[in-house]
C-alpha cells in the first residue's frame, strides 16, 4: 500500500452561478522516498491538489467527491482537530515565497519551536535543542545564534531552509512543495532542490513537489504528473516523460523549453498556441483540443480517459491519440 | 551578540526621539508627573486623607504669593483646608491608576473582540460588530453616566466610595471599548490574508493560537498609538464624571472631582481650586496626546518624513 494515495479526488467551489469543478477525477500515489513531481500552468489546479491533501481549501471550495488515503486513513474525513494532528506533523507543506511565509515580528526559534509544541508534549529546551539539530540539517552555520534572529535578518535562501527547517521539525513522512524556489534565483534554487532530494532520502520522506519548471522535474523527481484544467493528463516516470512525451500538451510543453526537441539557437521557441481555458468555460470533449495539434472530431466531443498505454510500462495518458502510440 | 541595551541604543525610535524636541519635552514632563503621581505620599507636604491633619479654619487660603496666602500652603487651600498641593498629587495618582487600569481592561476587552472578529469573519464577525457599533452611537460619557447611575444605585452610595476606583474603571473600561475592537479588526483583516498566517495554519496551529501569537504582534502599532490617546480619554473622562458628581467622592478627590468642587467657588474668588487642578489635567493630556502623535509617526513608514 502507498504512503498516499489519492483516488478520483473532485474539489469544486461553490459560485453564485453554480459549482466551478477545480479539480477532476484526480487520482496518484506517492510512495516513501519516493519524489512526485506536479507540473501545469497557472490555474491547472496543482496548488488545489497539494492543499487538498492536508484539507486546506480555503472557502467556498470543497472536496466534493473522492478519497485520500493516507497510511490508510481517509483524510477527507476526519474532523478539523484531528487533521490538525497530521498538518505539519505527519505532512508538512512549504510555500513559494520564503519573503512572506515567516512572521516577521517572531523570532525563528519561537516560530520553530512553536511548530513543534503544537504536536508533541516536550519542554521548551527540547524543542530549541531539536530546532538547532533541525536547523544543522539544513545546513544553517551557527544555528544556536540564529534561532534568536527575526526573519529580516536573513537572504531569501537562509529563509527557505528556514523554512523547509520548520517543515521538517516534526519528522513528517511527506512534504508537500508549492513551487519553493520559485520566488529564488538560480543558484539558489539548485541548492534547495539538492537539499530537498537529500532530505527525502535521508529522512525517508515522499516529496510532492509543485512546479511549472519541467526543468527543475526533470532533475529532482522520479514520477511526473501533468496537469491541465484541473484533471491529470499524463502520469509517468520522469524520464520516460522526458525523453518521450505522449500526450501533446506535455510534448508542447517540452518543445517550449530551450534546448529540447526541435529547439536549438537557429529556431525560434516553440509555443503552444492560445492559452488554458478558464475553468468556467471548458468546451466538450478534451479540454485541450482548441489548442492541439493532433485535434480530430473525436477530441471536440468526447473526453479522453486517462488509460495505460501498451508498450509504455506504467505511463497513463488521457489522449485519443497520444504521440508515438503504435496504431494496429 | 547585542544585548537588548545596545540594540535600543542603535534603534529608530530613539534616534527620531532625540531629534524630536516635542516628544522629548512632553516626555519629560509625562515622566515627571507620573513619578509626582506615583511618589505623592512622600512628595507631599501632607496627607489629604488624613483628617487629623486637617483644619476647617484653614479653608479657601489662597496662593502662598497672595495676600493672606500663607506660606504653609504653596497653591493655597480648597475648602475643607486641604492643601492644594498635595490634594493635586493624590488626585493625579487617583486619575492616572483609573486611566491606565480602564485602558488596560478596553485593550483586554476590544482586542479580543477585534481579533475575533476580523479573523473567524461571517456572523460572528457581524455580531460583535454591530455591537461595537451601536455601543459607538452614543456618546461614551452617556454610557458610562448610564452605567455609574445603575452602579451607585446597586450598591448605595457609601458602599459606591469605597469602591470608587474599580468600579471607574469598569465603567470607563466598558464605555470605550469599542475604538480597540474597530482598529485591530481593521488590521486584522489586512493581516490575515498574508502568507504567514496561511504557513500557521499549515503547520496546525490552531486558530486562537494563530490569532493571538501571530496576528496580534502584527497590528499592534496601531494598538500602541491608541492607547496613548485612550489613556488621556480615559482620564478626561474620569474627570468629566467627576465634575458631574458621578466620580471619585470628595473625601478621596481625583483631578476631575477637585475642578468639580472648587467651580462652586470660582465666583466667590477662590479661583485657584478649579485653576491649579484643571491646568494639570490640561498639561498631562496634551503631553499624552503628543505623544502620542509622535509615536504614530514614528511606527508609520509611510509618514517618515526623512
Amino acid at each position: 500500500m502507498s504512503l498516499l494515495e489519492v483516488k478520483n479526488l473532485e474539489v469544486s467551489f461553490a459560485l453564485r452561478h453554480g459549482d466551478l469543478v477545480a479539480l477532476n477525477d484526480v487520482s496518484f500515489t506517492l510512495d516513501k522516498r519516493e519524489r512526485l513531481g506536479v507540473v501545469g500552468e497557472s490555474g491547472a489546479g496543482k496548488s488545489v491538489t497539494g492543499f487538498a491533501v492536508i484539507n486546506l481549501i480555503s472557502k467556498p471550495g470543497r472536496i466534493s467527491k473522492g478519497e485520500i488515503l493516507f497510511d490508510g486513513q481517509r483524510l477527507d474525513q476526519l474532523s478539523e482537530k484531528e487533521m490538525r494532528e497530521i498538518r505539519g506533523n505527519r505532512i508538512s507543506m512549504i510555500f513559494q515565497d520564503p519573503m512572506m511565509t515567516l512572521n516577521p515580528v517572531l523570532t525563528i526559534g519561537t516560530q520553530m519551536v512553536e511548530t513543534l509544541k503544537a504536536h508533541r508534549k516536550i519542554s521548551t529546551q527540547e524543542a530549541r535543542e531539536i530546532a538547532i539539530s533541525k536547523l544543522e540539517l539544513v545546513h544553517i552555520p551557527s544555528p544556536e545564534r540564529r534561532l534568536t534572529q527575526y526573519p529580516h535578518e536573513f537572504s531569501g535562501g537562509m529563509r527557505q531552509r528556514i523554512i523547509i527547517a520548520i517543515a521538517l521539525i516534526t519528522e513528517p513522512a511527506i512534504i508537500i512543495a508549492d513551487e519553493p524556489t520559485t520566488a529564488l534565483d538560480v543558484t539558489i534554487q539548485a541548492e534547495i532542490m539538492d537539499l530537498l532530494t537529500e532530505l527525502c532520502n535521508s529522512q525517508d520522506m515522499g516529496l510532492m513537489l509543485i512546479t511549472h519548471d519541467l526543468g527543475v522535474v526533470a532533475e529532482v523527481t522520479e514520477r511526473v504528473l501533468v496537469m491541465y484544467a484541473g484533471k491529470i493528463i499524463e502520469n509517468a516516470k520522469t524520464a520516460d516523460l522526458v525523453a518521450n512525451p505522449m500526450h501533446p500538451y506535455t510534448k508542447g510543453l517540452m518543445n517550449a523549453l530551450p534546448g529540447h526537441g526541435t529547439c536549438d539557437r537557429d529556431n525560434r521557441l516553440q509555443q503552444i498556441p492560445g492559452s488554458m481555458p478558464n475553468l468556467t468555460e471548458i468546451a466538450p470533449g478534451c479540454s485541450f483540443h482548441p489548442r492541439c495539434d493532433f485535434c480530430q472530431d473525436i477530441c471536440k466531443e468526447t473526453a479522453p480517459e486517462l488509460r495505460k498505454i501498451a508498450g509504455s510500462g506504467d505511463r497513463l495518458v488521457s489522449c485519443h491519440f497520444p504521440v508515438g502510440e503504435q496504431v494496429q | 551578540m547585542q544585548t537588548r541595551r545596545q540594540k535600543f541604543k542603535k534603534s529608530y525610535l530613539l534616534y527620531s526621539f532625540k531629534r524630536d524636541k516635542v516628544a522629548m519635552v512632553s516626555f519629560s514632563i509625562l515622566a515627571l508627573l507620573l513619578l509626582a503621581a506615583l511618589f505623592a505620599p512622600l512628595l507631599a507636604p501632607y496627607n489629604p486623607y488624613d483628617p487629623t491633619v486637617i483644619d476647617i479654619m484653614d479653608s479657601e487660603l489662597p496662593p502662598s504669593w497672595m495676600e493672606e496666602g500663607e506660606p504653609r500652603f504653596f497653591l493655597g487651600t480648597d475648602i475643607q483646608g486641604r492643601d492644594l498641593v498635595s490634594t493635586m498629587l493624590y488626585g493625579l495618582r487617583i486619575s492616572v491608576l483609573i486611566g491606565i487600569g480602564a485602558v488596560i481592561l478596553q485593550a483586554v476587552i476590544g482586542i479580543s473582540v477585534g481579533l475575533t472578529a476580523g479573523y473567524l469573519g461571517g456572523k460572528i464577525d457581524a455580531v460583535l460588530m454591530r455591537i461595537a457599533d451601536v455601543q459607538l452611537s452614543f456618546s461614551t460619557l452617556m454610557v458610562a453616566i448610564i452605567v455609574s447611575a445603575i452602579v451607585q444605585l446597586s450598591f448605595g452610595v457609601g458602599r459606591y466610595e469605597q469602591l470608587a476606583v474599580p468600579i471607574l474603571i469598569v465603567i470607563i473600561g466598558i464605555a470605550e471599548w469599542p475604538q480597540y475592537a474597530r482598529t485591530v479588526r481593521a488590521s486584522v483583516l489586512g493581516e490575515k490574508n498574508k502568507e504567514y498566517v496561511e504557513a500557521a495554519r499549515v503547520v496546525g496551529l490552531d486558530s486562537r493560537r494563530i490569532m493571538f501569537s501571530h496576528i496580534l504582534p502584527n497590528t499592534l502599532s496601531p494598538v500602541l498609538v491608541i492607547s496613548t490617546v485612550q489613556v488621556a480619554n480615559a482620564v478626561m473622562s474620569e474627570a468629566a464624571l467627576s465634575f458631574l458628581g458621578l466620580g471619585m467622592p470628595v473625601s478621596k478627590p481625583s483631578i476631575g472631582s477637585l475642578i468639580d468642587a472648587g467651580f462652586e467657588y470660582i465666583f466667590s474668588g477662590a479661583w485657584w481650586i478649579t485653576f491649579f487642578p484643571a491646568v494639570l489635567l490640561i498639561v498631562f493630556i496634551l503631553v499624552i496626546n503628543l505623544l502620542g502623535d509622535w509615536l504614530r509617526d514614528v511606527l508609520n513608514p509611510k509618514l517618515y518624513k526623512g
